[in-house]
């Protein structure tokens, strides 16, 4: 029981950065049809930003204070983060739009090469690691020999991430933005017409992207410490993975299905095997889309001739 | 950001755009290229800086940009304005009529150009690197051409195939020591088996999720591979994998060795030459079999399959057997392609089953233009003969120091090549088609006419 709740806690932390991940899936597929395959690269690239502005904050400014620096290098994370994604729209996916299906799939995929590689000759191929940033943790219980304990990193993952979601679906709820967001999901055509930017609009939608995936990224830095080129790929399927379990589309559907699959993959490493804990998360996405494909939230998708 | 093509002779815009990008290209590269992480002696992660790069960079994106709007811009559009021809020339046409046996004969002979040229030493580089490497991307491209290509469904677990080929021929012929003959149509025998194992479960996905699961799949098959030591040997591959021999005559400096049977002074060159003449049969198989189905009427069916999936049903085709035959075919030439990859290096980890392969592969048939197969040929040959070429830039070190490694930068480039060339031709190299089936007469049909397939 203690295990449980331990995994529990875990599972939730490591699901809320899949589900700010999801969200970059699932709003960019919903308005374009794209599967963005270079997502999980930028949000790798998110990490190494907010590394070096760490680095930069505690190595030339010297800043001492842990909670100011943190807020600086998020800020800063995702400004540079959603600057990258805004030129990948604007250099890889805007030439493409209204070309065949395949074509911009294929260039999200060069660019997902280009990224991590571009990392690894920028900052080379050496796994990253920084000393923790965050110490301290609540000794929830304590029986002897097993304690359940929730470190500050965690509630800081928790609290971070339920403030962006409040503040991120009041802007797609709420705002004109998101109307006009919804509005080109639904039709582009008839958007354009009636006033919508559908341009700006993609764009915007990279851009809150980005800044999500980058607010991943932090939590990321801070919570494991180490970071190399090639963390992009796992973390973007698993990612996607939840945005197709939660329903491709759906926001709060992504954070639940980030949430779930991050409970499953602990789960499975805590009671199974954790050399499978991929095969697991990569199986719920074929079990998903092969028995469920709208999702847990998503609206069936009729076929129409 | 200030459109200047609808002010091309405008300075001031240019210039004023120019600026914009220098600014927005400063910050895109500030953090990556401003600052590098090393670790010092005490094994912390410091910064140092590279201000001079950062600002060569910038300059010449800004340069390019200004050079682009007010030089490259207005003579496009000056050439725009000219009439297009609409005859293709008469040369062009001859060329397109005799590039293809030109290409096969080519490809026979060009083992002996290169001894001829480069000798016996420089020649195994040559036949190697370049004739063998890209052959077994050729045959991989033409294989994920039936699936992709001609039955419109998108694979990106391909390598998957590829892997269960290769394991098989490494596993049975290490453990029974069966011939690489008998191997050879197991191998495909088991990885079409897969195909249509993994094919099953996905029949009713379409587009860009069958892509992902498939890419699922091919992922689980390699973390499989990786994780069941006693089987595969996990990440440390499977080594002195037996080489195939010219009928039954091994390669070998023995007395009974291909060399001295024949009379020659033994060198590895010989065994490399056979190998790039079976990969090069067995990738003309390939391509035999694919041209000759698409005249049958499975071949017929999975191009209507492409075109629409709901048609096809009313018609009464069905739709399952059909995606799976593709499936099927396309595996089985993946695991010949497989165990001829085992048979040549003598040694496969999981290493070489990535999803970059898979990713590689698909792009070659994208880029190649789906379903045509001399596309698929020369985008194999540009994609892996280009970043094979990219292996031994040395004069690049004399021009940048010694520290420069070209090597480094060969995925970088292919990766933001695959981008600029979708931007460029997103339907591909060859973007015609000769149908199948005419009425009266036979006319090209250009792919932007071509449906896309929904998987």
């Amino acid at each position: 029981m203690d295990i449980f709740i331990q995994q529990l806690i875990n599972g939730i932390t490591l699901g809320s950065i899949y589900g700010l991940i999801a969200i970059g899936y699932t709003m960019v597929f919903g308005i374009i049809g794209m599967v963005n395959f270079a997502h999980g690269d930028v949000f790798m690239v998110s990490v190494f930003i907010a590394l070096i502005a760490l680095l930069i904050l505690t190595s030339f400014l010297g800043v001492s204070s842990i909670a100011l620096a943190l807020l600086i290098v998020l800020l800063v994370a995702m400004a540079f983060t959603s600057l990258v994604n805004w030129v990948i729209e604007r250099v890889a996916y805007r030439p493409l739009r209204g070309s065949f299906r395949l074509a911009p799939l294929i260039s999200a995929i060069g660019m997902s090469i280009f990224l991590s590689n571009f990392v690894q000759v920028t900052q080379g191929p050496r796994n990253k690691s920084i000393p923790p940033i965050v110490r301290g943790e609540y000794i929830l219980m304590d029986h002897g020999n097993y304690a359940v304990t929730l470190s500050l990193k965690q509630l800081i993952i928790w609290g971070v991430t339920a403030v962006l979601l409040a503040c991120f679906w009041y802007l797609v709820a709420k705002t004109s933005l998101g109307r006009a967001q919804r509005a080109c999901e639904q039709d582009q055509k008839m958007a354009a017409l009636v006033g919508v930017d559908v341009d700006r609009t993609i764009s915007t939608t990279f851009i809150i992207a980005a800044a999500l995936a980058a607010v991943a990224g932090t939590l990321y830095l801070m919570y494991y410490g180490v970071v190399s080129f090639a963390d992009g790929f796992i973390p973007g399927v698993k990612a996607f993975t939840a945005a197709v379990l939660g329903g491709i589309g759906s926001l709060p559907g992504a954070v639940i299905g980030g949430i779930l699959i991050g409970l499953i993959e602990t789960m499975w490493s805590a009671y199974f095997s954790i050399d499978y804990k991929d095969v697991a998360a990569f199986s719920v996405l074929a079990i998903t889309l092969i028995f469920l494909p709208q999702g847990l939230f998503g609206r069936p998708d009729v076929e129409k001739v | 950001m200030v459109d200047v093509r609808t002010t091309p002779n405008n300075v001031t815009a240019a210039l004023r755009d120019a600026g914009l990008t220098a600014l927005i290209s400063f910050a895109l590269f500030l953090p990556l290229i401003g600052f590098e992480t090393v670790s010092n002696i005490r094994n912390e992660l410091v910064l140092t800086t590279r201000w001079v790069l950062l600002f060569s960079l910038v300059a010449i994106i800004a340069g390019g940009r200004l050079s682009y709007a007010l030089v490259i811009d207005p003579w496009l559009k000056r050439r725009a304005m000219k009439p297009a021809k609409t005859e293709a020339s008469p040369a062009l046409a001859a060329i397109g009529k005799w590039f293809v046996p030109f290409a096969v004969g080519f490809t026979v002979v060009y083992p002996f150009i290169v001894l001829a040229t480069a000798g016996t030493g420089g020649a195994l580089k040559w036949v190697d690197n370049f004739g063998i490497q890209i052959l077994i991307y050729v045959m991989l491209g033409w294989g994920l051409n039936i699936v992709v290509g001609l039955a419109g469904l998108l694979d990106l677990g391909y390598v998957a195939f590829y892997a269960v080929g290769a394991y098989s021929y490494a596993l049975l012929a290490k453990e029974f020591g069966f011939s690489f003959w008998i191997l050879l149509p197991l191998a495909g025998c088991l990885a079409s088996f897969w195909g249509v194992l993994l094919g099953f479960p996905v029949l009713r996905l379409r587009g860009d999720y069958l892509a992902i699961v498939t890419l699922a799949f091919g992922e689980i098959i390699r973390i499989v591979i990786v994780n069941f030591v006693a089987l595969t040997n996990g990440y440390a591959g499977i080594g002195t994998i037996p080489r195939p021999s010219f009928f039954g005559i091994p390669f070998n400096a023995d007395d009974n060795g291909f060399a001295a049977v024949f009379g020659l002074p033994f060198t590895p060159i010989y065994r490399t030459i056979f190998l790039y003449y079976l990969i090069l049969a067995l990738a003309m198989l390939t391509c035999y079999v694919t041209v000759r189905l698409r005249r049958l009427p499975v071949g017929r069916a999975w191009e209507a399959l492409r075109e629409d999936e709901i048609a096809c049903r009313s018609l009464g085709i069905n739709t399952t057997n059909t995606k799976l035959t593709a499936f099927a075919m396309g595996a089985m030439f993946a695991g010949f392609a497989g165990s001829f990859f085992a048979a040549r290096q003598g040694f496969i980890s999981p290493e070489s089953f990535t999803f970059l392969e898979s990713a590689t592969i698909l792009s070659i048939v994208v880029l190649g233009g789906m379903g045509s197969q001399i596309g698929v040929a020369i985008a194999a040959v540009a994609m892996i003969g280009g970043t094979e070429i990219m292996r031994d830039l040395d004069f690049l070190k004399q021009v940048f120091g010694s520290g420069f490694d070209p090597t480094q930068y060969r995925m970088l480039i292919f990766g933001f090549g695959m981008v600029l060339i979708m931007i460029w031709r997103p339907r591909g190299l060859i973007s015609t088609r000769a149908p199948s089936v005419f009425l009266k007469e036979r006319k090209t049909i250009s792919a932007d006419l071509v449906g896309e397939g929904h998987g």
